[in-house]
């Protein structure tokens, strides 16, 4: 069941322009399934607009996107759009299997305040159709699986802010994804907080094998977190190097001191350097 | 020596807390009121003095008698009753026409850009330079009030909902967006109620804009009843009392109105401002 859930997703030919400046051109990625993989990189080369891409919010300008065994998205040519090129774009997307769930990096914009946390958590499978039951039933199975130790009949700004983004993580996984993304999903939490939810992530994707793509702004929560590290260039964008790091789960504080941690660190650190300046 | 300073001690004490005690209970309605009593007491003054003519500023208690005359005998109540009755008539055809157009042209920013002119030039118009027009339509009747009050709200109304959802927040669009929901269900369960504030605003602003619009119509259009007509009536006739009661019973309209769409707003939009 772990192997099965988390699909990989390959990239190829990803071109992007913002306006006239090239911000990728011919790109190509793999993201490996069942795995945690961060993306980290110097601002502005596009991390956020790389996710955005894959996850079907912003059309590439060209290329192919496969995720598991279908191809969900196409690129067009910037000046002709054809309505039936369209049309079944859409198409293929709708009938797609591969479900995707994204975390935002502002928990406060990106929740419903109109709702309750767990009216939230629920809405993804109101819409796609399940029994109130079946919403209920899959809702206590995230609060066991995460612990949730706060009341989710609560409005969201009524939670801290780490309880906000621990509602998106769940709302999120609600539909069982294949696909996790996550933009800066802590940076805007204070670090008690980043530390707890962090390790309850780690902890729902070891028992869910999940595939993760996660951006982070910090290196050592990326090389932490990470089975794979994808460091970028500055733009135009190209893959510097892939970092694998290989330590065992559940890693805890004392990974953080493992000489293996210390040196990838230190590893991407220099690469990162080199390739952003 | 330490018996009567004991004494002196406590019963300051004790006269301290019963004062303090005594404040802490009325302090609350005294900064609530304060302002409002002084006003009262100024207005008592200044006719008592007769520091103004009685033809100008009749005394806050012929005033409040002539009110409660009013209320009593009940014609004022009924010209109150026309009054709210045509304000939100005038209201509830702003809200249906005004909500749905501005989700329309709201969601559609060229649509909404080739009415942009349109729209700013008719609110730039002030609504009672149309009475003439309405009245050759609608004729002289009540109706011809109402839709000169409801063109002014619905044109409010409208243009604080298409701002609302032109300006909602596109992270959440977002979010609904990539669950797969289809694009009518993000209209409806986010787009509608991210407006819902702004909405809010719109329909606050709407009702106290028909209610100026009615009570001028009343005034000057031909009308034989209602608060504007009342006021007018007693003023032709140089009663001070009788003017001056109805204004503060039109102020007391215009008010609740204020006051109910405040309250409805913060019991319905409980995340507004969080």
């Amino acid at each position: 069941m772990v192997s099965k859930l988390g699909v990989d997703i390959e990239v190829t030919g990803l071109t992007k322009y913002l306006g006239e400046k090239v911000l990728y051109e011919n790109f190509d990625l793999k993201i490996a399934r069942g795995k945690i993989t961060c993306i980290f990189g110097p601002n502005g080369c596009g991390k956020s607009t790389l996710l955005n891409m894959m996850a079907g919010l912003l059309t590439p300008d060209a290329g192919q996107m496969r995720f598991g065994t279908e191809v969900r998205s196409s690129g067009r040519t910037k000046t002709i759009q054809k309505k039936g090129q369209k049309s079944s774009t859409n198409n293929s997307r709708n009938e797609s299997p591969v479900k995707i769930g994204y975390v935002f990096q502002n928990y406060r914009d990106a929740l419903f305040p109109w709702l309750r946390a767990a009216e939230n958590i629920e809405y993804p499978l109101l819409s796609a159709g399940l029994s109130r039951l079946q919403r209920k039933a899959r809702v206590e199975t995230l609060i066991h699986q995460f612990d949730v130790g706060f009341d989710l009949s609560r409005y969201p700004y009524e939670l801290s802010g780490g309880q906000q983004q621990l509602v998106s993580i769940m709302r999120a996984l609600s539909t069982q994804p294949n696909i996790l993304f996550l933009d800066e999903p802590f940076s805007a939490l204070d670090y008690e907080a980043t530390l707890a939810i962090r390790d309850k992530l780690q902890e729902v994707f070891t028992a869910t094998g999940v595939t993760i793509v996660m951006i982070s702004h910090d290196l050592e929560e990326a090389v932490y977190l990470a089975d794979h590290i994808l460091l970028l260039t500055k733009r135009p964008t190209r893959l510097a190097e892939r970092v694998v790091f290989e330590a065992q789960r559940p890693r805890t504080l004392k990974t953080l001191s493992e000489p293996a941690f210390v040196s990838t660190k230190a590893h991407s650190l220099e690469v990162f350097r080199r390739e952003a300046s | 020596m330490q018996y009567p300073r004991q004494q002196t001690t406590e019963q300051p004490i004790q006269e301290k807390s019963y004062l303090s005690n005594f404040s802490t209970k009325l302090s609350p309605f005294l900064v609530a009121n304060t302002g409002t009593l002084v006003f009262l007491f100024i207005w008592w003054l200044v006719t008592a003095l007769g520091i103004i003519q009685a033809v100008l500023l009749p005394t806050p208690i012929a005033t409040f008698s002539s009110l409660w005359a009013g209320i009593t005998s009940g014609d004022l109540l009924l010209d109150f009753w026309l009054t709210l009755y045509r304000t939100l008539y005038a209201f509830v055809i702003a809200s249906i026409l005004g909500i749905p157009l501005g989700l329309l042209l709201g969601a559609n920013e060229k649509l909404y850009k080739s009415f942009e002119f349109l729209i700013d030039f008719f609110r730039s118009t002030p609504a009672t330079a149309m009475f003439p027009l309405f009245l050759v339509v609608f004729g002289i009747g009540d109706f011809s009030k109402v839709a000169v009050a409801a063109f002014a709200g619905a044109l409010v109304v409208f243009f604080n909902v298409a701002y609302g959802v032109m300006n909602t927040r596109k992270t959440r669009i977002m979010a609904a967006k990539v669950m797969g929901v289809p694009k009518w269900r993000v209209f409806v369960d986010v787009i509608f109620f991210e407006t819902l504030p702004q909405t809010f605003i719109g329909l606050r602003t709407a009702v106290s804009l028909t209610l100026v619009v009615i009570i001028v119509a009343e005034m000057f259009v031909g009308s034989t009843n209602g608060m504007g007509q009342r006021i007018i009536d007693a003023q032709q006739v140089f009663d001070m009392p009788g003017m001056y009661a109805s204004i503060i019973a039109t102020g007391v309209m215009g008010y609740g109105l204020n006051q109910f769409f405040l309250l409805t707003e913060n019991k319905f939009i409980h995340w507004k401002g969080q």
